[in-house]
């Protein structure tokens, strides 16, 4: 399927040359086509037009192109290396828009860096993955089952999930403890553990629930029932059912989406461009979408499984996993299936820090399958 | 090492199990996909087109309303409105101020235009002005740079080139109301107007024709994006009248500042030539919509432009109503042609005096000069000879005291009254008295000036039973009128006596006389009091008309009919409060049958 040369099996360091031909461009080559229907859709939601979204999110996706490349070739003992570093700065950064935040300069996600705004939150999804696979790779699997030996990792998990869902941005929150959840389940933490957790969640949800701003708990509510309010927060459900369902098998063809292009489906270039997708191209269009991302999930599941580290595993796992939590939130969301919580859909909806981190992950993704024949110590 | 192999066994074992509940989520989401694309698809395509999909009722043209000559008497004009689009300006306020240094424009307006604004988006033309004139339009256009976001739209409104002229017989539209039944969409069209009144009113579903439908593509917003289908609606047919727009002037000219009716009917057909009502109102502005304060002055004035006093008011025919008492008369042998009764200028009932209006009496006279000095004494005795069922019986023939029914609203059926209805509406019996006052057309007796029109067409056109109407009657309609069952010798008996109240010397009309071409007038006149005289009264002199308020007055009536020989027109003056039949009612019936006369479109060219 994808050729690649043969490295020796004990060869722990690798040339530049070697890693590029090792880069695997099936993978590569469905990244790019779920970005191109991206800048695709983009161009009509503009109805038509290069600006204001696709040029941007190509460019956007060339710069996340370089980032994965440069990733997929970083040793990955190195990015094991730096976990702890990455993640803790991360925090600070969260910290400090948090502070910003609350000292009154308004609810900042993000740090404006000049050429593009800086989300800390999406960091994190990364660096939750990449410090909690470090954790697990140096804990024995009797540390893993045992309770103290969970402590660390959970404490490592909610910190950030809490100020993330302080700011609030309960959609980006649960992606951080979901994706947690699936790390903590794979590397063998005991299912009763889970029922603790959850038990302890369902006693602590009505203190969360007022944790929530207003918006988010009518979210929730219009989740549960939309006639609650067809002309507010339900009307965005209504519309993009309406827009789904009338796209039927072929849809209304591109640039055609009368509900997209009419301006009835709000927020057709972010979080609804699944919805727009689904109308002007149909079903067919739809389920090549989920299609192309359950290619990208086989391969990098693959590539986890290829890798001789349990840190790479891991790390490959949790950033797969990353991904179909984007993926599915964002279209199960669109399909009236769960509360609209603000999840885009990776590569296609517009916005610069979800490209950047999702082709990031790509990276070292890439980087696993790369470096799958070389050695991780204990604490490498 | 084991344990570390074994580490990685459940991790891998685990992540399957993950990797398989994700395959699964993915599958639910192409499952849901299948359901809101396939199998609800047809639903939700529906709610698609329901969204995007306004349909717009397209308002016909009224019909136009045309006088018998093809004049326009109501019609659909252009309405220029200067409108403002809030998003075409950068600041509304400014733009409002720009305009008001061209255009007047009153706190009220621009209050209005601000509240409009507010309530409407910001891409919805709102009116600030309507039915602007070619100068206002071309001053805006001049102006158009120091006007963003005013734009000129051109709509029809209902204009109607007679005005007051016509009030009472077009009528005019107006917006619907709550009351109206509601059974075509176009009544719920916002500002579609309907007809309230007149032949507007009458003829309001020919006029009115049927909606069509626009279909329009609009967004989320409202705004129109494109046409999808036109169906184009029919067009309110035409209605033509027999109004003689000419003839309809001049007797409303006639009036000057008099109140009162007049009604010019065609003898042989019933054809309403003429139908006037004054004071009047402008239909114009009743169309527009009209203030508080206009309508209230409208409804306050003591000389009720509103009413259409033709046929909504009633009153005594007074002397005009002796040709009826006459024809009964004659009819059953009460009075011969050539006897003759003496009048002394008073007779008694009982102890009761009854006079002429001439103190002295008109010696020993015949029906025909009864007539021409309209006697009452003479009246008096044939009323007394006849009874009020004869006299009732004859009224009736020729059409009193019963709507004639031309299909205006608020029409009156005036009173004839008899034994019966006196026992009914009083618990007493009719008294012989009551038989005297009757002859001369006092007493409970009511009529209406279409009624007097009626009632002399059919004396005067050889006894044939026409009914007033405005749409015009064919010779095959024509053919089928009825006669009524009296004797043409004595019919024109009563003819001369109305020709020579007109052409002889003592008749009371005398003054009104004109010969055109040979062609004269005959007519009757009549005055009504209003306030009984006293015998002090008419022991110490009687009060002058003319010093009394207006509101005791008397009322003066004139009924006529031209030519002398084959009479075509028929006419009914009421002048409420005018003093005198013959001073002022009969010289408007007089001109305006002379105008009929000259007009006429069968007469023959005399060098």
């Amino acid at each position: 399927m994808y050729k690649y040369y043969e490295t020796g099996f004990r060869n722990q360091s690798l040339s530049i040359k070697e890693k590029i031909f090792n880069i695997s461009f099936t993978y590569v080559l469905f990244i790019v086509l779920l970005a191109s229907i991206g800048v695709v859709m983009l161009y009509s939601a503009a109805n038509g037009s290069w600006r204001p979204w696709a040029l941007n999110q190509g460019i956007r996706f060339m710069m996340g192109a370089g980032l994965m490349i440069v990733l997929a070739l970083i040793d990955i003992r190195t990015i094991m290396r730096y976990s702890y570093a990455f993640y803790f700065f991360t925090l600070l950064l969260l910290l400090y828009v948090e502070i910003k935040g609350s000292i009154g300069m308004g609810a900042q996600r993000w740090i404006d860096l000049g050429f593009f705004k800086l989300q800390p939150s999406e960091l994190m999804k990364i660096a939750l993955v990449l410090v909690l696979a470090r954790y697990f790779h140096s804990s024995s699997l009797q540390a893993i089952e045992s309770v103290k030996g969970i402590v660390t990792p959970l404490l490592l998990t909610i910190i950030p999930a809490f100020l993330v869902l302080t700011q609030p941005d309960l959609g980006t929150a649960l992606m951080l403890l979901f994706t947690a959840g699936v790390i903590f389940f794979a590397v063998g933490v005991q299912l009763w553990k889970f029922g603790v957790v959850l038990l302890g969640a369902i006693i602590m949800a009505p203190i969360a629930w007022n944790l929530l701003h207003d918006y988010q708990q009518d979210r929730v509510l219009t989740f549960l029932n939309p006639e609650r309010d067809p002309l507010g927060a339900g009307y965005h459900i209504i519309q993009s059912k309406i827009a789904l369902g009338s796209g039927g098998v072929f849809g209304k063809g591109f640039l055609k989406g009368t509900q997209s292009h009419l301006n009835f489906l709000p927020e057709k270039h972010t979080d609804f461009i699944f919805t727009m997708l689904s109308e002007e191209f149909g079903m067919v269009g739809a389920v090549f979408v989920i299609i192309l991302a359950m290619l990208i999930l086989a391969y990098s599941y693959s590539f986890a499984y290829k890798s001789s580290s349990y840190f790479g595993k891991l790390a490959a796992i949790g950033l797969a996993t990353n991904f179909f939590l984007y993926v599915f939130i964002n279209t199960a969301m669109v399909l009236g299936l769960i509360p609209v919580v603000g999840v885009p859909l990776p590569l296609i909806s517009y916005g610069g820090t979800v490209i950047i981190s999702v082709m990031a992950s790509f990276g070292i993704i890439l980087s696993v399958f790369i470096h799958r024949n070389i050695t991780v110590g204990k604490s490498d | 090492m084991n344990r570390d192999n074994d580490k990685g066994k459940v991790l891998i074992h685990r992540s399957l199990i993950v990797a398989a509940g994700k395959i699964f989520l993915l599958l639910v989401i192409i499952a849901r996909l299948y359901y809101l694309q396939v199998y609800q698809a047809d639903r939700y395509k529906m709610l698609a087109d329901e969204n995007r999909i306004s349909t717009r009722l397209l308002i016909p043209p009224r019909g136009i309303i045309y006088d018998r000559n093809g004049e326009m008497l109501a019609t659909n004009r252009q309405n220029f409105q200067a409108m403002i689009v809030a998003e075409q300006t950068p600041n509304v306020q400014e733009t409002l101020n720009a305009f008001k240094k061209i255009m007047p424009l009153s706190e009220a307006e621009e209050e209005r235009v601000k509240k409009d604004l507010k309530r409407n988006r910001s891409f919805v033309p709102i009116k600030i002005k309507e039915n602007l004139t070619w100068e206002e339009v071309a001053k805006i256009q001049l102006n158009a740079p120091e006007l963003p976001g005013i734009i000129i739209d051109e709509g029809l409104s209902r204009y109607y080139p007679y005005g007051e002229k016509m009030a009472h017989v077009i009528g005019y539209v107006s917006s619907v109301s709550e009351k109206d039944i509601k059974d075509d969409p176009l009544l719920e069209v916002p500002g579609f107007k309907i007809g309230k009144s007149g032949i507007e009113k009458l003829f309001e579903k020919k006029l009115r024709g049927s909606g069509g439908n626009l279909k329009l593509e609009v967004n989320a917003f409202g705004r129109i994006m494109k046409e999808i289908e036109r169906t184009d609606g029919i067009p309110g047919e035409r209605v033509d009248l027999t109004i003689d727009a000419r003839l309809q002037s001049k007797a409303f000219d006639l009036f000057g500042e008099e109140s009162g009716a007049a009604v010019l009917l065609d003898v042989n057909t019933g054809e309403i030539l003429a139908f006037v009502s004054t004071p009047s109102f402008d239909p114009n502005v009743m169309a527009q919509g009209l203030s508080t304060e206009m309508w209230n002055s409208l409804v306050n004035d003591e000389k009720k432009p509103l009413s259409n006093k033709a046929l909504a008011g009633q009153y005594s025919p007074g002397s005009t109503f002796k040709m009826i008492v006459a024809r009964a008369g004659l009819e059953s042998g009460a009075i011969k042609p050539e006897s003759r009764s003496f009048c002394a200028g008073k007779m008694f009932l009982g102890s009761h005096a009854f006079h002429c209006w001439k103190e002295h009496g008109h010696g020993y006279i015949d029906v025909v000069e009864a007539l021409q000095h309209s006697c009452d004494i003479f009246f008096y005795e044939t009323a007394q000879k006849l009874g009020i069922e004869k006299i009732a019986e004859m009224s009736r023939r020729f059409g009193l005291g019963s709507k004639v029914d031309v299909g205006l609203e608020n029409e009156k059926s005036g009173l004839i009254p008899d034994k019966a209805w006196k026992l009914k509406r009083f618990g007493e019996p009719w008294q012989q008295g009551e038989n005297l006052i009757s002859g001369i057309g006092q007493g409970y007796i009511l009529t209406t000036p279409i009624q007097l029109a009626t009632m002399t067409a059919r004396l005067v056109n050889g006894g044939y039973e026409i009914k007033p109407t405005f749409s015009k009657v064919n010779d095959e309609a024509k053919n089928k009128i009825k006669r009524i069952n009296v004797s043409t010798a004595n019919l024109d008996l009563i003819k001369e006596g109305m020709y020579n109240v007109v052409n002889k010397p003592g008749g009371t009309a005398w003054r009104s006389q004109f010969d055109y071409n040979g062609q004269r007038m005959g007519g009757k006149t009549g005055t009504t009091q209003v306030r009984r005289i006293s015998m002090k009264e008419r022991q110490t002199g009687v009060i002058a008309q003319e010093d009394l308020p207006w509101k005791y007055r008397n009322h003066a009536l004139f009924v006529g009919y031209a030519p002398q020989d084959n009479p075509k027109y028929a006419v009914a003056v009421l002048v409420e409060h005018g003093r005198g039949g013959s001073t002022v009612a009969a010289p408007i019936g007089g001109k305006l049958l002379l105008e009929a006369v000259k007009l006429d479109p069968t007469k023959k060219t005399v060098d």
